[in-house]
């Protein structure tokens, strides 16, 4: 799901504590499968390593200190980049592409462009593979053929989010932060 | 407005070179049409070079085959113009477009293109008895094009009594038999499963390549759309933001 960018989306609305990134991360991007919070607390970590979040204030009532993060502007760039650049059109991406579409609806970034480049990179890709399977033995032929079908369903799957795009606007903006 | 359009030369310019930076062969600029209420086209710029390939995609009711019926000189535009070899389509009178797009454009559509009482190489002719062609050179140079597409021993086979994908290739025997400069494609294999669809794609690029034909594909299906040398995205009667020049 590229739990990192989905936390410097995140961050970028607010700052916010470990705590309740979970539970948006959750929410937002991964209704099925739950994130761990070791998950989250260790990317967080990574992420501060690389300057890209700070923590920008830390709060120590009972039990342990509770920190809540920001993202700088090195966090901002490379959010912006993640969003703007196509992703390596390879099988399998659903779950990333989702994130970006759900980080765009949130941010208020349009969601067409971003759709659109992710569909030129994917053709471009689909394109290279069908030259291949027109010109290889049957073997290599059919393998290039698995990734051109992989490939065209995240695109039909883009396709119908695409279609859909003003419904899922209205259901994620209205789904409450605090759980 | 252009008062007087250049002289239509169907012989001129046969499109043999490879696509990229000639002049293009057909070319639309400012393209608006309206259908009662609904604007199908809002201002498309679009151009193909000879011998190139362009798939035109989008969602449904996007404007894609409006798009594709006015390049064709099948519909006119609102506003805007459209050229081939310079000459300018919509200012043709409506005799001018018919021998145009008899003799200088090809079509291959999802159904319905061929007369299913008559054989195969009956329907592949067509198009050059309606040139003005004698019966017997029309269906030799017919003749001449179903070992290439994989249709030997079907030239007397009636139309009706094809498969879906045989209907397809002989469909594009007939486009290509007048050695148009474009062929129009809407949604070619959009009948057919995946291994006819695939075989219909190979042979229709494969011989329009050939040919130094160009061809706008009209298409849903991301691996169709793959045989295209780029594509453009029509979304709400305009242009996707990177494809606009």
């Amino acid at each position: 799901m590229s739990v990192p960018y989905a936390l410097l989306g995140l961050l970028e609305q607010q700052p916010r504590h470990g705590y309740d990134l979970k539970r948006l991360v959750d929410r937002y991007f991964a209704p099925d499968h739950p994130v761990a919070f070791a998950q989250v607390y260790s990317t967080l970590g990574r992420l501060e390593q690389r300057g890209r979040v700070r923590v920008d204030q830390v709060e120590q009532a009972e039990g342990p200190e509770r920190r809540r993060y920001a993202i700088t502007d090195e966090g901002t760039r490379e959010l912006e980049r993640w969003l703007e650049e196509p992703l390596d059109a390879e099988p399998h991406l659903q779950a990333s592409l989702f994130t970006k579409v759900v980080l765009a609806i949130l941010s208020g970034r349009p969601v067409e462009a971003l759709v659109d480049a992710e569909r030129h990179a994917h053709l471009e890709r689909m394109r290279e593979l069908t030259a291949v399977r027109r010109t290889s033995p049957l073997p290599l032929a059919l393998l290039a053929d698995y990734a051109l079908f992989h490939l065209e369903a995240d695109l039909r799957w883009l396709d119908l989010t695409t279609s859909r795009v003003d419904e899922l606007r209205r259901t994620i903006l209205t789904i409450p932060e605090v759980p | 407005m252009i008062a007087n359009p250049p002289p239509l030369d169907l012989s001129a310019q046969r499109a043999a070179a490879p696509h990229g930076q000639e002049t293009p062969l057909l070319e639309a600029t400012d393209l608006h049409k309206r259908f009662g209420q609904t604007e199908a086209l809002r201002g498309i710029d679009f151009a193909i070079a000879p011998g190139e390939i362009v798939a035109v995609m989008g969602p449904s009711g996007s404007g894609k085959s409006t798009l594709l019926h006015c390049l064709a000189g099948i519909t006119l535009p609102d506003e805007g113009n459209v050229a081939f070899r310079g000459a300018r389509i919509d200012a043709m009178s409506d005799a001018d477009r018919s021998r145009l797009r008899r003799t200088a454009f090809g079509f291959v559509f999802q159904f319905g293109q061929l007369v299913p009482e008559l054989p195969a190489i009956e329907n592949v002719a067509l198009p050059l008895l309606l040139n003005g062609v004698g019966r017997g050179p029309a269906e030799q140079q017919a003749a001449a094009w179903f070992p290439r597409l994989g249709l030997e021993g079907l030239e007397g086979r009636r139309a009706g009594e094809m498969s879906g994908g045989q209907a397809q290739r002989v469909a594009i025997a007939r486009a290509l038999v007048v050695e148009p400069g474009v062929i129009f494609a809407d949604e070619p294999t959009g009948s057919l499963d995946s291994l006819a669809g695939e075989h219909v794609m190979e042979l229709l690029t494969r011989a329009a390549t050939e040919q130094g034909v160009a061809i706008v594909l009209v298409t849903h299906e991301a691996r169709v759309a793959a045989y295209a040398h780029r594509e453009i995205i029509v979304r709400d009667g305009r242009l996707s933001g990177a494809d606009v020049r």
